[in-house]
């Protein structure tokens, strides 16, 4: 399957060239770029792990690229996305956020139910990825 | 109109019993100047034959405030002076010969805090069959910050649903469930599910499916909650469906919401035509509940569209941010429901903003501060298709639903397929704006280009490519020149 979050997963994975211009959209709008990896894709995993601190005072968007790069190293076989923050005030949150790297093959989820009264059903979303423990789970690759 | 002086009767005479003219009584007022505290009321006044408008214009303040009909010696129980509305201005409206713009301010005083129902109590309450007019609208109205600092706003916001929802950068896209009436609820939660796993953010009901014999709401709400579970495990994102709660009563209202709430749904749906206490209500509850609020406007063209009587839909989408919906459809300029470019603008500007200044070619006639009150996601939603992206981002930005019904469920090969068609010409039409490409230009080459690497986006093109609604808008700003048109 395809984790398919984030603002371009629909589209064919991007070019370094079209992560860089995306990420100098985001310098051009004075947005803070942050740079995040997981290897646990759950909808509701919402803190992936920072990749340093989001990056305040850059105005380059080749400074991003060489962080995204040394990322990369480490982190090749995970998710890795790419987020612009906006801290004006009204929005002082995300303003833009779009995966640019993925593990070779992507488990997905199970989705279990526990059959409750009334016909309810209980839903839990399981990432498969997550059945080994943070850092084995993409080792096989 | 030029300066003037106050024409109004002082001391004893004016409570002489007996009938006087309403700009004698105090209404008509042309050296007030409004204070930061009033609430202004921009009415459209249509004075039937003969009537002097300036006498029409006094009337309306009168009638929407505290008048009657007769000179009352009970006035002099009271500060009259100071809960007398006041008509301060009056302007011919341009090219539109026998109606006039009638500027009122109200004293803070006048209303109750927080409450909508006691705001258009007033503001559109009798005035609006008064005999001495022709028609009335209103066309806009000034809320001053102590006022707007008494409501609770959008049950979410825009920003927390976006952070809720895990979905930056871009419109959210959904669409309504159709056939409107008749899916029984197993095969209504396919469409579901279809559509979600093909890519979009969002399903809904129509304003019309309650719980009709088809398809009772329980039946509707348990499959469709698997439709979106199911959908959320197959993409990895967040789903959700408008699951529609209205009802005959509040409290089967709140028996729907809570079903939902405690089936996990992240948004239940209302419809405008269960009233603004309902609706405030409701805004209440979501937020106490963590749901986000859609408000379908269902029954607001009965008095928004005509230009000469009614209430403007910008006066409607203000008073929705008040009552603290996080959804409402306000037009999509391109598809097949009433709306002129610059007025829709109006409109996502008063959705969106936290500072509205004066733009007359919008129809907004008055500064408004919305002091920090949750911004307002506007919904577009009616005959809009994948190859007109590239003209929704421009004309409606980022800050909308994209709702693709029959764009997606219409599809020659699926909804599944709608859906991606939807999506893929959004995020390529998102890459190349932040690429800085003249998108609205290029948009064409755009989807095509996207449309190589995506078959359904090629079909849905090939089937929608030549879909348009231009019509002549019926309620276009009175400020320029020529009505626009949709292109």
């Amino acid at each position: 399957m395809r984790v398919t979050q984030g603002c371009f997963s629909f589209l064919p994975d991007l070019t370094d060239e079209q992560i860089a211009a995306q990420a100098q959209y985001c310098l051009d709008k004075g947005w803070a770029v942050n740079i995040e990896f997981t290897d646990d894709p759950h909808p509701r995993n919402t803190y992936w792990d920072m990749w340093g601190l989001p990056m305040f005072d850059l105005r380059d968007a080749a400074g991003i690229m060489k962080e995204l790069a040394d990322c990369r190293r480490v982190y090749g076989d995970r998710y890795i996305r790419i987020s612009g923050f906006d801290s004006s005030h009204g929005w002082e949150s995300v303003r833009i956020s779009f995966i640019v790297n993925r593990p070779r093959e992507e488990p997905g989820f199970r989705l279990d139910r526990q059959e409750a009264a009334g016909r309810n059903v209980r839903y839990a979303t399981y990432s498969y990825a997550a059945v080994r423990p943070e850092g084995e789970r993409y080792a096989d690759q | 109109m030029n300066v003037q002086q106050s024409i109004t009767v002082r001391g004893k005479e004016r409570y002489k019993s007996g009938v006087m003219e309403y700009k004698r009584m105090g209404y008509w007022e042309p050296n007030y100047e409004p204070k930061d505290t009033d609430v202004i009321a921009l009415f459209r006044v249509t004075p039937q034959d003969g009537v002097d408008p300036t006498e029409a214009c006094a009337a309306v303040a009168g009638e929407s405030s505290t008048a009657t009909w007769t000179v009352v010696w009970t006035d002099r129980l009271t500060a009259a002076e100071k809960y007398r509305a006041k008509c301060y201005r009056v302007d011919p409206v341009p090219n539109s010969p026998g109606s006039y713009f009638a500027y009122i301010a109200y004293d803070l005083d006048l209303f109750e805090p927080g409450s909508i129902s006691n705001l258009t109590a007033s503001i559109i309450g009798n005035v609006f069959g008064f005999k001495p007019l022709k028609a009335l609208r209103l066309e806009d109205m000034r809320l001053p910050t102590a006022y707007v600092k008494t409501f609770q706003g959008p049950a979410t916001g825009i920003v927390v649903e976006r952070e809720r929802l895990d979905k930056f950068g871009r419109p959210l896209l959904g669409a309504t469930v159709k056939p409107k009436l008749g899916l029984s609820g197993r095969n209504y939660g396919r469409v579901v599910y279809e559509a979600l796993k093909g890519g979009l953010d969002f399903t809904k009901d129509d304003e019309n499916i309650n719980s009709q014999p088809f398809m009772h709401w329980r039946e509707r709400f348990l499959y469709c909650m698997e439709a979106v579970n199911r959908a959320q495990a197959a993409t990895g994102e967040i789903k959700g469906t408008y699951l529609n709660v209205t009802a005959a009563t509040m409290e089967d209202m709140y028996e729907r919401a809570e079903f939902a709430h405690e089936l996990g749904s992240n948004i239940v749906m209302i419809d405008l035509v269960i009233g603004y206490t309902a609706i405030q209500s409701m805004a209440k509850w979501a937020r106490r509940n963590n749901m986000i609020l859609h408000l379908h406007r269902a029954g607001h063209s009965t008095y928004t569209r005509q230009r000469n009587h009614g209430v403007s839909f910008r006066v409607i989408a203000k008073w929705m941010r008040l009552a603290g919906v996080d959804h409402i459809h306000a037009g999509t300029v391109v598809g097949k429901l009433e709306g002129d470019p610059n007025t829709t603008r109006g409109y996502y500007d008063i959705c969106r903003e936290d500072f509205n200044p004066m733009k007359l070619e919008h129809g907004v006639f008055f500064d408004q501060n919305w002091a920090s009150l949750n911004k307002l996601m506007p919904v577009a939603s009616g005959g809009i298709h994948a190859g007109q992206m590239h003209q929704l981002l421009d004309l409606l930005g980022e800050d909308v639903v994209l709702q693709f019904g029959g764009g997606t469920i219409g599809h020659p090969r699926g909804i599944q397929a709608g859906a991606t068609a939807n999506r893929v010409a959004l995020e390529a039409m998102i890459l190349a704006r932040n690429e800085g490409r003249d998108y609205v230009h290029e948009g064409p080459e755009i989807l095509a280009k996207a449309a190589q690497t995506c078959t359904p986006l090629r079909e849905a093109l090939d089937v929608w490519k030549d879909v348009t609604f231009n019509y002549e808008s019926t309620d276009a700003p009175d400020f320029v020149p020529t009505p626009s048109m949709a292109v």
